[in-house]
Order: structure tokens, then C-alpha cells, then sequence
């Protein structure tokens, strides 16, 4: 059996990290997420990698933008305040078709909010985030075993599309104690492929250039289409998710991270008061698991859309299921969890006495 | 019959679209021969700034990157920690370095990043038209100050070279011209001096280059060369600023 580990959320997503073969990390400390660059700046040191405290979020951002350039797989980790300060550099990285892995453990805003848990960056990581038309695939872990195991995922997808990946966590799961169970054999960044566009000087070959701006008429308009081709291919190939519980359900909980695991707990209550009630759990925020979750609306009447924020998620839920069913929530903004019984009970208020 | 003088295989054979008196296109020249002098340019990869030479990714024949403005230091940080083998430059305008991408600048020197940082100072924003830059003299003329930079109302210049000799990271500055025949020579030493360090893994070399920009100061390309020696130098004196080699020795 593979190694087991009790760890924090942040350092198995570190951890995981550097399984997934990645040796540059840049990053500036803002909680709740300082355990990866602590964690990090040891574990680079060890394995022969870049470690670099960084004078902002915008700086840590475009050394990821030139490391990835550069062909070498490349991470940051941030919490929202951060996150909106790379912005700007994650609009420029999605331009110019590179790879790179953003870890953002949410914690609560807007503005400089609080240090409690939180998804109110759903929007921001759902929509592009920054400047032009522009998506980020978005992989939302629901444990300390996810978050070690997604960096790999990402990288691979990042890859794949020559797209920005993020990890959309929140305060608890990265400040939570779960066992991790290292599943897979670490990769060796030496076994991983050049890439055929990096940057690491002529020789022998074409000059390459990286840029995200063209000013010759049409051609940005053609470039954008290019890339809304790819997101497109994304769109249909994935968009993954959980379902339980859900074939004969009067009712379904729509909730992503730590609102999937106090949902789940949730469900597991009304089912033994005989409620019948399933959890749909997105796995990626983006692309959104529109087509499993519309088909499942055909027959499915109610659902109740649980999340940390004012409702955002929300949104994509009424997209997928083109307001066939009847939606509900219930929301915790500002950094508020819910628990368990408070989702039991707006189910048993939906639902009434249907047993 | 021999040729003697022609284009340096540093730089592309696309046409250069700057102004008729820009000095963008001398230096650009300068670090192109250098790249061949010092047989580099296979292993370089040059970063593009943000301004008029954002174009600079077209015209190096080395790999380019251009990022956001002002991160070009970043940008070199993350290239050349990834590929340790490339000479890695980032040339940079005075917007680019000395007012969006300051802290970036910095940093980079505090780091001792090994790297070569070109400064084009031509103390006004060129690619937008002519706005107040964060080298424009106090009293000079923009399009954001049309009666004269008025240092209570816009603040004061930044002295890239002076400002930076304070940061005990920094290897090696020197700041130059490229008014005169004489100061474009001494401009390609200190570029040479820039790449040699980073060639010997010395650190953080930032040449300021004094630089014309006819349009944007509303005068001849003649009238530029001389505005050079008359104003902008007597406000930013030419020189070297740090020499560790020489501090060390």
C-alpha cells in the first residue's frame, strides 16, 4: 500500500506539487495559505528547485508567466487578495498560451475581507478573472487527499491546452488535518517532455517568440477565435464531477469543497429521516459540469445550491439546467461555514412533508 | 568588393518602425552585435518591454518574451532560475522600469538577479504620445504637463542609477548616452560589461542609456542630440554608479 500521511490541506497540496514534478514555485505569504511557501521553501530546497519569496503577487505571477515560458512547470499559491493582484499576469499567461498552476485558497472579501474560509472567488475564477476573453480551467479539491493529487491533474490539463490551471480551495481544506495517502510514484521533472514552443535560446532551430498582443488588423479577432476553438474542445472533454444518492432523488445539493463535504453530511441526515436526497459535487468549476447536471434536471425537481459566498455557483446551476427544475439556496458569505444541520434543515423546509 | 558595414545577425531583417532621431534603434543595433561578439545569441532570450520598443520581440533574432509592463524583471527572474545556461536581458523604457515595474526593478537588484537590464531613458512616454514620464525633467514640457513638469503638483524625477547604488545587491550600473559617436562607444562597453557578468555569473547589471526621442520632446533630430548634453545630462550625469569587480578587488 502506498505511504500514508496525516497532513494539512496546504502542505498536501504543496506536497502534491512537487509529485506532479514541478520545481519553480513563487510566491508571496498571505493567509490562509502560508504553509505552502513555508512548506515549499524547504521541499524546493531538497529536491534541487527555484523557491522564490517574491516582493508581490504581481511579481510572483510573471516569474511563473517566465519560468513556463521557459518550459519548466511552474506554481504559485495565493488567497483572494493575492489572486486579484495576478490578475493582470494570468490575463497575459492565458494570451500567450502557457501553462501554469495557481493554487487560491480562498478566504473571505471583498477588499481585505477576513482570514475565514470562503468562496466568493468563483466568479473571478469562473469568468477569466482578469482583462479579454479568457478562461482558466478550474479544479475544485474537497479534501486533504484531492488537494495533494489535483496539482498533477493540472498540470496535465495545463499542458494538454496550453492553458492557466487553478485550484480553487478555501481556508478550511487547507487548514484541515486529513490523511493523505501519496497514490501515485512521484514524477521526475528530468522524464518530462520538452516543450516544442519554449524558450531556452535558438540554437539549432526557428527564434521563438511569447507574446499575448498582435496589432496587424483581424489578426488578435483570429487568434481569439483560435483559442475559443480550444475552450470549446475543453468545454466538451472536462467537465467532471461526483454524483451520489442522486438516481432517486426528490431533491439534489449542488455544492463544490467544503460545502460538498457539510452537504454530504447533510444528505446522509435527510436520508436517514427518510428524505430522498442526492449531491452533485462539480469537480471542475470550469469548465462547469453543465451536461451531467442539465440531463439530471429532466428529472430531478428541486435543487439547493449550498455555498460560502452570496451565491455564485448559483448562476451556472440555473445555466445547466435552463431553469427546468426549481432552485433553491442557501449561503455563508464573509467567511461564514455552514454546518450540517443548517443545510438539513433548509431540505426539510423544501421539501416539506415529502418523505 | 568587400562589404564592410552591414545588418548584425542579432537583429531580424524586419524594418524597425521608430522615429526618424529615436535612439531605440542604435542601442537596439549595440546589443545585436553584441550577442554575435559574444557569441550568445543562441542561448539568449531577450524580454520586450512595454512601450514604443514593444516591437523590440520582432527585431532581436534571439527567443523573446514580451510581458505585462514593468515586469520584465520578473519575467528574467523566472527564465533565467529555470534555465540557468540562457543570457537572459530585459530592455526597458523609463515608464516600464522607473514607474509601473519600480518594485519589480528593485527587487531583481536586491536579489543580485543574474541578469542584464537595459534602461532607456528618454524622459517622456513615447508610445502614448508624449506624457509625463518618471524621468521628465522639473519645468520640461509634456502632454501632462503642458506649462512644465511642476515638481510640487507631479513630484520630482527618479534617478534610476543613484537609487539603485543604494541596493547592496546590485553587481554593477552604469549609466550613458547615445547622443555622440563617443557615447555610443562607451554605451556598447557597458552593455559588453553587462552581458560579461552575467556570462560569469556575477549578478545584477542595469545599464541606463540616455536616449533621444525627437517627437515626443517636439524638436529636430539634431536639436535631440544636443538636448541631450545640455539638459538631460546635467540633471542625470553619465558614469558608472557600482562596479563590485572593482569594489571587491
Amino acid at each position: 500500500m502506498a505511504e500514508k500521511r496525516l497532513m494539512y490541506g496546504n502542505h498536501a497540496v504543496a506536497e502534491g506539487v512537487i509529485y506532479a514534478g514541478c520545481r519553480f514555485f513563487a510566491g508571496y505569504p498571505i493567509t490562509p495559505q502560508n504553509e505552502i511557501p513555508e512548506y515549499m521553501s524547504i521541499r524546493m530546497n531538497e529536491e534541487g528547485g527555484v523557491f522564490l519569496q517574491t516582493e508581490s503577487e504581481i511579481a510572483a505571477i510573471n516569474m511563473l508567466f517566465g519560468a513556463s515560458a521557459a518550459g519548466k512547470r511552474a506554481m504559485t499559491s495565493s488567497s483572494s487578495p493575492g489572486i486579484s493582484l495576478m490578475q493582470e499576469g494570468i490575463s497575459y499567461i492565458a494570451g500567450a498560451d502557457m501553462p501554469v498552476l495557481v493554487v487560491n485558497v480562498v478566504r473571505g472579501g471583498p477588499g481585505l475581507g477576513n482570514i475565514a474560509p470562503a468562496q466568493s472567488d468563483y466568479y473571478q475564477a469562473t469568468r477569466g478573472g482578469g482583462h479579454g476573453d479568457y478562461f482558466t480551467i478550474t479544479l475544485a479539491p474537497n479534501s486533504a487527499q484531492e488537494l495533494f493529487e489535483f496539482p498533477r491533474l493540472g498540470f496535465e490539463l495545463a499542458e494538454k491546452y496550453r492553458n492557466p490551471v487553478l485550484i480553487l480551495a478555501d481556508g478550511l481544506l487547507g487548514q484541515m488535518m486529513e490523511p493523505v495517502e501519496f497514490s501515485y510514484e512521484p514524477i521526475d521533472p528530468k522524464t518530462l517532455p520538452e516543450k516544442e514552443w519554449a524558450l531556452s535560446g535558438c540554437k539549432g532551430r526557428e527564434r521563438r517568440v511569447v507574446r499575448s498582443y498582435d496589432l496587424r488588423p483581424g489578426k488578435l479577432e483570429e487568434w481569439n477565435w483560435r483559442r475559443y476553438e480550444k475552450y470549446e474542445k475543453i468545454k466538451k472533454s472536462e467537465q467532471r464531477h461526483e454524483a451520489k444518492d442522486c438516481d432517486d432523488a426528490d431533491l439534489v445539493v449542488v455544492a463544490y469543497g467544503t460545502c460538498a463535504r457539510v452537504s454530504g453530511a447533510a444528505v446522509r441526515m435527510a436520508r436517514d429521516k427518510g428524505f430522498k436526497v442526492g449531491l452533485f459535487r462539480p469537480i471542475t468549476l470550469w469548465p462547469f459540469p453543465w451536461d451531467a447536471l442539465g440531463d439530471m434536471s429532466k428529472r430531478i425537481e428541486n435543487f439547493l445550491v449550498v455555498e460560502m459566498s452570496c451565491g455564485q455557483m448559483i448562476d451556472d446551476v440555473k445555466l445547466a439546467t435552463e431553469c427546468r427544475s426549481k432552485i433553491s439556496f442557501q449561503g455563508r458569505p464573509g467567511g461564514g461555514v455552514p454546518i450540517p444541520p443548517e443545510v438539513y434543515q433548509k431540505i426539510e423546509e423544501i421539501l416539506g412533508g415529502a418523505r | 568588393m568587400k562589404k564592410i558595414f552591414g545588418r548584425p545577425a542579432g537583429l531580424t531583417e524586419i524594418l524597425q518602425r521608430y522615429c526618424p532621431g529615436c535612439g531605440h534603434g542604435t542601442v537596439h543595433r549595440l546589443i545585436a552585435e553584441l550577442l554575435v561578439e559574444l557569441n550568445i545569441r543562441e542561448r539568449t532570450v531577450g524580454i520586450a518591454p512595454v512601450g514604443c520598443s514593444v516591437f523590440a520581440d520582432e527585431y532581436f533574432n534571439c527567443d523573446m518574451i514580451q510581458p505585462p509592463h514593468g515586469r520584465g524583471p520578473a519575467i528574467a527572474t523566472g527564465i533565467k532560475r529555470s534555465r540557468p545556461d540562457c543570457i537572459v536581458f530585459s530592455y526597458q523604457g523609463d515608464g516600464d522600469l522607473a514607474a509601473i515595474g519600480t518594485a519589480e526593478t528593485i527587487h531583481a537588484a536586491a536579489r543580485n538577479e543574474n541578469i542584464t537590464v537595459i534602461f532607456i531613458n528618454n524622459a517622456i512616454y513615447g508610445m502614448t504620445g508624449g506624457q509625463l514620464a518618471p524621468t521628465t525633467l522639473p519645468g520640461m514640457r509634456s502632454t501632462t504637463s503642458v506649462k512644465g513638469r511642476d515638481v510640487v503638483k507631479q513630484g520630482y524625477p527618479i534617478r534610476v542609477c543613484e537609487l539603485l547604488s543604494g541596493v547592496d545587491g546590485t553587481y554593477y550600473l552604469e549609466r550613458c548616452a547615445v547622443h555622440t559617436p563617443k557615447n555610443i562607444i562607451k554605451t556598447k562597453k557597458a552593455l559588453k560589461t553587462a552581458f560579461r557578468n552575467q556570462i560569469d555569473n556575477k549578478g545584477f547589471s542595469l545599464v541606463e542609456i540616455l536616449s533621444m526621442c525627437p517627437t515626443g520632446w517636439g524638436v529636430t533630430p539634431v536639436q535631440s542630440t544636443k538636448w541631450i548634453a545640455e539638459k538631460l545630462e546635467q540633471y542625470y550625469p553619465l558614469g558608472v554608479f557600482r562596479d563590485r569587480a572593482k569594489e571587491e578587488k
